[in-house]
């Protein structure tokens, strides 16, 4: 349903399209049953980054003090992209992994859920 | 002589017959916001102000009122009484007060003067002048209260600064810009009834019966000034809705939208009330969860019922905002304790006896989920490894909230809660059916939303590197940061340490 408005159309300016970003496209990245780190956090990255670098370089700055991180075994590790499980192809891009922007990467570690098991 | 004339023929004299009819300009120009909603009023001399306040009266209260608040303040200055609190950590309370909460008194003053304008009835125009010159009043004699506060503790210095540009103050920020940025019936509808009527026992109540607790009198002395203008409030935001209803069967639809949106709006914002009510407060008069039940479940329950024979319904989703009382205060008190060094107040993690108070306020959460979360916080502390999050938050597009809330609904309360529209092909991510139904709606308007996450990626907020963004948000380098260690504690304890040296001279200080 549109917005009532007095004058014509209502304005709309997209105030995140992925041209004012520098060339980065959004990405957001949540650790599933780790609530400890408060939420998915957005990352502006490169659409030509190698998806491999996420767990290399990118994860380590927020994930990495939680206790369970050192643990992960990146193999066993499920992935979604957009709500739909999915396989990266760790060499290959972001986009050509299917991550436009604004995408919600999710990942869950099975056997490591937080702090005692309890989600944290 | 005159004959006395009773206050209810008083006020018509007062208030009504003082409009007229244009005739430069037709009348659908000159009151031009008050159609295109969709709203019909057929007779605006129905109008029912139950207070019948005149502006001779109003002027009469309100200067007595005044009187008595700066009295209390000047005493409480040169009794330099904020010495009384029970622990300086409860100034983060005022803090989150100034810098959340005082700056929407002010766009509520703005917003009021702007319906006396565009609202053609003539009672409406006068409820709403009072109320608009209520709510600049409410914003000055906080900024006098609080302004002791800001001489002796960090983070008061700049609110209405900081509160266009934070990041976490950009949520009460854009619950008032998307009420202002609407018609004037939707404009009240969200503050007088969803805010005011529904839901600001839940704000004052907690920030009032805090101060009380921790011994903050000026605070309370505000609070009491204040008390009988929001009651007055209330009641316009129950006689609008009531009127609404009455003038045209039209009107139901629309007015019951605005209800449910503004109620989650308003409901989102008070998060961070809860956090507060839990977790800053050295002495808790009662839990968020507490003053839910009674002031909403209770209460609005009531009130609804009341309303029922108008055809209202309670607001969407009101039962899953029931079932997050229980979780709420500690998922917002996770979010800054990730993200302190970049506030503009201090807290820490709760003392053993706070975790029992929050253990026996929460039986069914509180220990399962939330204990676990500070003990773990706690040994990382104790290796020296505080965990503070380096990452910037994902923020739901419509409330602006990091994006912490959880499928509490769907008895998952540990699975973070995504949710995901796509409009004119690009994503917009939220927290909640609340705030996704809300972006569904309109998603003209919520794709203009200036997310602080994303402008500072942009470069729009004082450069990339967190100083940078800090430093654009007039925050200093003491302002933020665990309590423990930081410069209001220290101080704290030089004023405290001063007051025990001079034991004799204070003492009698406090007799006097």
């Amino acid at each position: 349903m549109a917005v009532k408005s007095i004058h014509g159309e209502y304005p709309s300016v997209f105030m995140d399209s992925v041209d004012r970003f520098h060339g980065n496209q959004l990405v957001y990245i949540g650790w599933d049953n780790h609530t400890s780190i408060c939420t998915a956090n957005a990352y502006p990255l490169p659409p030509d980054m190698p998806f491999g670098a996420l767990t290399e370089a990118v994860l380590p700055s927020v994930c990495g003090p939680h206790p369970d991180f050192p643990l992960i075994e990146w193999s066993k590790v499920e992935w979604l992209l957009d709500g739909e499980a999915f396989t990266p192809e760790m060499g290959k891009s972001l986009k050509d992994n299917g991550v436009g922007h604004k995408s919600l990467i999710r990942f869950k570690t099975p056997g490591l859920n937080g702090y005692k098991g309890t989600g944290n | 002589m005159a004959k006395k004339l009773n206050m209810r023929k008083r006020y018509e004299l007062l208030t009504r017959g003082l409009g007229w009819e244009p005739t430069y300009q037709p009348k659908d120009k000159v009151f031009a916001q008050e159609a295109y909603e969709g709203i019909k009023i057929t007779d605006w001399s129905k109008w029912e102000d139950p207070f019948r306040l005149t502006v001779d009266a109003y002027w009469k209260y309100q200067a007595e009122k005044d009187k008595k608040l700066y009295a209390v303040m000047d005493s409480f200055a040169q009794n330099n009484a904020h010495l009384n609190l029970a622990d300086a950590s409860y100034v983060n309370a005022l803090k989150l007060f100034i810098q959340g909460v005082s700056p929407l008194e002010y766009a509520a003053h703005r917003n009021f003067a702007r319906l006396a304008r565009q609202l053609s009835g003539e009672g409406a125009q006068i409820a709403c002048q009072m109320q608009s010159i209520d709510e600049l009043r409410h914003a000055q004699t906080q900024i006098h209260t609080i302004s002791h506060y800001n001489k002796h503790f960090h983070g008061m210095h700049d609110p209405f600064h900081m509160f266009d540009r934070v990041w976490y103050l950009s949520v009460p920020k854009s619950y008032f810009d998307d009420a202002s940025s609407a018609g004037p019936f939707e404009f009240i509808t969200s503050v007088s009834f969803s805010f005011e009527y529904l839901l600001t026992n839940l704000l004052f109540v907690p920030f009032m019966s805090g101060a009380a607790y921790n011994g903050d009198m000026a605070t309370v002395t505000f609070g009491f000034s204040a008390q009988s203008d929001e009651s007055r409030h209330m009641t316009l935001g129950l006689e609008i809705i009531k009127f609404l209803l009455e003038q045209h069967e039209d009107n139901l639809p629309i007015v019951q939208g605005w209800i449910d949106k503004h109620f989650w709006r308003a409901y989102r914002l008070l998060g961070l009330v809860a956090m507060m009510q839990d977790y800053f407060l050295p002495e808790s008069p009662m839990s968020w969860k507490e003053g839910w039940q009674i002031y909403f479940v209770e209460n609005a329950g009531a009130l609804f019922n009341d309303l029922g024979r108008y055809g209202l319904q309670m607001p969407k989703y009101h039962e899953i905002a029931t079932a997050e009382a229980d979780h709420i205060s500690h998922q917002i008190f996770g979010t800054f304790y990730n993200y302190i060094h970049a506030a503009a107040f201090n807290l820490g993690l709760p003392s053993e006896a706070k975790m029992n108070w929050l253990s026996e306020k929460y039986p069914d959460t509180f220990d399962k989920y939330y204990r676990p979360r500070m003990e773990m916080w706690a040994q990382m502390e104790k290796e020296g490894k505080r965990f503070f999050n380096m990452g910037l938050p994902q923020l739901c597009q419509v409330c602006q909230i990091p994006m912490c809330f959880t499928e509490i609904a769907k008895d998952d309360p540990m699975q973070v809660s995504y949710r995901v529209s796509e409009y004119e092909g690009e994503k917009f991510h939220t927290c909640s059916d609340g705030c996704k139904t809300i972006f569904d709606h309109e998603p003209e308007k919520y794709v203009n939303a200036w997310l602080p996450v994303h402008q500072i990626f942009q470069g729009n907020c004082g450069g990339a590197a967190v100083p940078d963004v800090l430093n654009w948000y007039h925050f200093h380098p003491e302002d933020g940061g665990d309590y423990v260690g930081s410069a209001d504690e220290a101080r704290w304890k030089a004023m405290k340490g001063e007051a025990a040296a001079e034991a004799p001279k204070t003492s009698q200080a406090d007799a006097a």
